[in-house]
Parts: structure tokens; C-alpha cells; sequence
């Protein structure tokens, strides 16, 4: 048996310690969980399971209503997260962060608002064969209302952007680009900053899913220069139910509400409302105001951590994962080629088994991993496959979880051949 | 540990081997779906002879759990009357299949039970007939 080892600045069996779930004997018998389905959601540290406790230990109240001062600690915390994520990507100011359900919310909030203001019949929308399918879907219901064109970026054998075919599409007057930063089912890397600035030569505007990459790579907005940018808290350390949208202060100051209700109003009579300033006026409703206080938890541990030695870590990680199920027979892994650049994500198949009963071995022996379609399914028909299997790693992964997958795809062959 | 606790003999058997595997054209019924979860496809067609399935066949591709429980599923409704499968539940197919399975899973055994239940009395019949 081929034991794993690699050297990273991050001493992932100890970090492993700070997170609960993963410390936790199997009940059944099983070895302990190798967890390695992050990019569907990550799992909690301590310190964010104690924020959220704190929270409504100690501060529970609604927001920006009461004067008293439970409800001024509840909404200074609510804000203090919104300033913590401001400097995380280094947006210019704390209104530009909008919260929401997830990136899922804030992408359909852009199609909605902005795209419900600013689209006409015959407009060009962009996105790439690699989107989640929420980063289509939201697209495809504001596009039908208003009539207007898709233009579908190609992907290359290897599961990167084709260039051309982008560069051609800017020929056509784009009025948005819709791209996502990291492929959740292939770790692809994606030229974002040169995208955006050939997107805006174009005249369109351009939104970043960075669903899978705020967790693992270092952002930059103002570097980016992108006009909005999508994230999600529970694919990053922090609790489900809040996401991140952010915008330039310009674009938002213009655009409509999304949903109507309590808190983003200025004036409300019988015959009419006027709408509060950004960000208020798209947070309608009592938010989740303890997931995200406890979300600043989550945004420090990964600062102490250092997102360039996750970065580091997993791709380390990854890279030898790709490198040693590729060496057993029957195995195709996709994305790009070991040495491209690459976030922790590791899909492939195995000749003969269905990527699902591949799954189903793996959770036999306490492996957890995705397997299906990933909510790409335009992107697995431009690979020729109709699903994987998915290893996707994080600070908390190990060497010992790359065996544990290694050795469990090949029981899975045992167990088919 | 041993290798696997789902995937007994019987499973592996008929997802290499499937019974009645192909398409019946023309046929008295017939109906495909798809199960998300794995992307499994599951197509059934049916003639009948009077009040009794006479041939039945299926086609498709999908996880083992899927491909082998529809094979299941076609020795057990072969030859019987519409009123038989009518009142045949969900269990009679999940007992021969033998295994424990999770709520997902669930989903991919039961394709072909949905499919042929829609193909001969329709969805919202299906649909009961999951619940139950």
C-alpha cells in the first residue's frame, strides 16, 4: 500500500482538531470520516459553532429596529461582519457588501435587479459551459422575459476556458458576463482578471462566481476591477444561509430592489414607497443575523490560517490525488493537467462502475465524496460524461484522507470486477 | 472490512446481466425517466395481451442500484395481469432487491417501479404508489 506524504505549511492534523465533526469516532464500526466533499459545503470549526452560540447566548435581537442596547449588539455585529468581509476582498467601502441567502440569492438578485433595469430583446448574455447551473438558471428566466440572446463561452478538452471562443463572443457587444472563478467540478482556474478587462473593452458588465474560490484563493476586487462578485459562507467555514454579494457603490446606487418588505424602505405611504440606500435596500426582511455574525468567526480563521497556504495545501493535496488515481487502471481524471493550476477539486470516472455506486464503496469505508452531475450538467456534455465522482480537499484534509480515497476506489474495483 | 455490504452478488449479477434489456416497437405502453440524482435513465415498454403484460422490456443507463432493479423488476411483473401490478407496492421490488438503503438511494431503486407504474396507469398513480 503507497502511503501519501507532502510537506505544506499547513499542519492539517491539528487544524483537523479545531473542527468537531471530524474529530468524531464512526458510531458504526467505520474508520474515522475522510471527508473530502468541501466544495459542496465545508465543515465548522469550534470557534464558529461558539460565535453562533454566542450570539444568541448573548446578543439576540433583531437589527436596525430597536433602541435598546441588545438589539444596537445584535446589529453591530451583524455590521462588524459586514465590514470583516469588505476588507477580506478588499472592496472599497462596507456598503458595497450585500447580504444574502447564499451565492445562489446574490446571482439571482443581479439577473433580477439589474438585469430586470438594464436588459432589452435582442441582448447578449454571456456565461461559459462551466457555470453551476446557478449561474445559468438565473439567466435563462430574466433572458426569456426579456428576449435577449445567450452567448455560451467553450471549454477545452482539459476543462478550461477556450479563449477564442470568449474572445470571439466579445466581438458581439455583450451586455453581461456571467463567469464563475473556480469549476466546482473540475478546480479550474480561471483568467478572471484578464476576462474582466476584455469583458469591459466589450462594454458588459461582468459578475464572478467565486463560490469556490473565496474559500481557498485570495480576491482582490479592487485588483479584479469586477462589477459584482457572488460567495457563499458554507462553502467557507461558515454556517449555512448567508452569502455575499458584492457590488461597485455605482451600479447598485442605480439599481431597483429585489424583494420588497421591512428595512430597505425609506418611506412607505398607501400610494407609494421609497427605497433605502445600498445596502439596506436589498436585505428586505429580518436577515440571518446570528449565521452572520458568527460568518466574521469563520473569515478570521481563515485569515490566521492564510489563504495562500490553503491554497497551497490543497492543491498539493489535490495534485497527488490526480497523480496516483490516474496510475490505477480504468481510472480518467478530468481538468487540467497536474501542474495548471488548480483548486482542490479532483473529478473522475471509473471504467465500469457508475460514479455513484463508486460513492456508495467510498461511504462504506467513511470517504465522503460527491458524485453525479455537480449542477453542471452543460459541462459534463461538453466532457462526454454523464457523471463523476468528486474529491474536493481543504485545510483540514490530510495525507492520510488521499490514501483513504485511493484505497477505496480500488475496493470499489474489486467489489465490480 | 469487506468491500461492500451494498452491492451483494445478486445486485452486481443483474446490473452485468440485465433481464428483458431493450426496446419493444411498437408497443401498448411505454414511458421514460430520469433520476437526477445519478442522472439514471430508465425506459419501459409494455404490450399486452387483453388484461395481461404479455412482453416487457427495458433500456437505459444509470447507477448498478437502478440498472439492477429494474432488472428485478421485469421478472416480477412478467406475465401478470395489470390488475396484479396495480396492486403490487414499492416493497415487493425493494424485498428482492435485500439491501438497506439511504433516502437517496431509495430514488435510484425505485426508477423503474415509477416508470412502470406511469407507463400503465399514469403519474399520479406513480406517485401514490411511492408513497405508500
Amino acid at each position: 500500500m503507497v502511503s501519501t506524504s507532502i510537506t505544506t505549511s499547513i499542519d492539517a492534523a491539528t487544524l483537523k482538531q479545531d473542527f468537531p465533526i471530524l474529530s468524531r469516532p464512526a458510531a458504526d464500526g467505520r474508520p474515522p470520516l475522510a471527508f473530502l466533499d468541501t466544495a459542496a459545503s465545508s465543515q465548522k470549526p469550534k470557534a464558529v459553532i461558539d460565535a453562533l452560540t454566542r450570539f444568541y447566548e448573548e446578543d439576540n435581537a433583531n437589527i436596525h429596529r430597536g433602541v435598546y442596547d441588545l438589539s444596537e449588539r445584535a446589529t453591530a455585529a451583524y455590521e462588524a461582519t459586514r465590514k470583516h468581509v469588505a476588507e477580506f476582498l478588499n472592496a472599497r467601502k462596507a456598503k458595497e457588501i450585500v447580504f444574502t441567502r447564499g451565492t445562489t440569492e446574490a446571482i439571482n438578485l443581479v439577473a433580477r435587479s439589474w438585469g430586470g433595469a438594464n436588459l432589452r430583446e435582442g441582448d447578449l448574455i454571456v456565461f461559459t459551459e462551466m457555470e453551476h447551473h446557478s449561474n445559468i438558471v438565473p439567466w435563462h428566466i430574466i433572458g426569456e422575459e426579456k428576449g435577449a440572446r445567450y452567448g455560451h463561452v467553450r471549454i477545452t478538452k482539459d476543462g478550461q476556458l477556450d479563449m477564442a471562443s470568449f474572445d470571439e463572443l466579445m466581438t458581439q457587444g455583450p451586455k453581461i458576463v456571467a463567469v464563475t472563478h473556480v469549476s466546482n467540478t473540475l478546480g479550474t482556474i480561471n483568467p478572471i482578471k484578464e476576462l474582466i478587462a476584455k469583458a469591459h473593452d466589450a462594454g458588459a458588465v461582468v459578475l464572478i462566481d467565486a463560490a469556490q474560490s473565496a474559500p481557498h484563493v485570495q480576491i482582490d476586487v479592487q485588483d479584479l476591477d469586477c462589477d459584482f462578485l457572488a460567495l457563499s459562507a458554507h462553502k467557507m467555514l461558515g454556517p449555512m444561509g448567508v452569502g455575499v454579494l458584492y457590488g461597485k457603490q455605482e451600479l447598485l446606487e442605480a439599481m431597483p430592489p429585489y424583494q420588497g418588505g421591512g428595512s430597505m424602505i425609506r418611506k412607505v405611504t398607501l400610494e407609494g414607497t421609497t427605497w433605502a440606500d445600498i445596502p439596506t435596500r436589498f436585505e428586505a426582511g429580518t436577515p440571518a443575523v446570528g449565521d452572520v455574525a458568527a460568518f466574521d468567526a469563520a473569515l478570521t480563521y481563515l485569515e490566521n490560517v492564510g489563504l495562500d497556504n490553503i491554497y497551497q495545501h490543497e492543491h498539493a493535496l489535490a495534485t497527488v490525488a490526480m497523480e496516483r488515481l490516474a496510475a490505477l487502471p480504468g481510472v480518467t481524471v478530468y481538468g487540467p493537467a497536474p501542474g495548471i493550476p488548480r483548486a482542490g477539486v479532483v473529478s473522475f470516472t471509473v471504467d465500469g462502475i457508475h460514479p455513484h455506486d463508486v460513492a456508495a464503496v467510498l461511504d462504506e469505508h467513511n470517504v465522503a465524496v460527491r458524485a453525479g452531475h455537480h449542477c453542471t450538467q452543460p459541462l459534463l456534455k461538453a466532457l462526454g460524461v454523464v457523471a463523476t465522482t468528486r474529491a474536493s480537499f481543504y485545510l483540514y484534509n490530510t495525507d492520510e484522507d488521499v490514501d483513504r480515497l485511493v484505497d477505496a476506489v480500488q475496493a470499489a474495483q474489486r467489489v465490480f470486477a | 472490512m469487506t468491500d461492500s455490504t451494498i452491492y451483494r452478488e445478486v445486485i452486481l449479477e443483474h446490473s452485468k446481466h440485465p433481464n428483458n434489456y431493450g426496446t419493444l416497437d411498437p408497443n401498448d405502453y411505454s414511458f421514460e425517466d430520469t433520476n437526477p440524482l445519478c442522472g439514471d435513465e430508465v425506459r419501459i415498454d409494455v404490450r399486452s395481451d387483453g388484461d395481461k403484460i404479455s412482453e416487457i422490456a427495458f433500456s437505459g443507463q444509470g447507477c448498478a442500484i437502478s440498472q439492477a432493479s429494474a432488472s428485478i423488476l421485469m421478472e416480477l411483473v412478467e406475465g401478470k395481469s395489470l390488475d396484479d401490478i396495480r396492486a403490487m407496492g414499492k416493497d415487493e421490488l425493494l424485498d428482492e432487491l435485500g439491501i438497506t438503503l439511504s433516502p437517496a438511494r431509495l430514488k435510484c431503486a425505485l426508477l423503474s417501479f415509477s416508470v412502470l407504474k406511469t407507463a400503465l396507469f399514469g403519474r399520479e398513480y406513480a406517485l401514490e404508489a411511492l408513497e405508500d
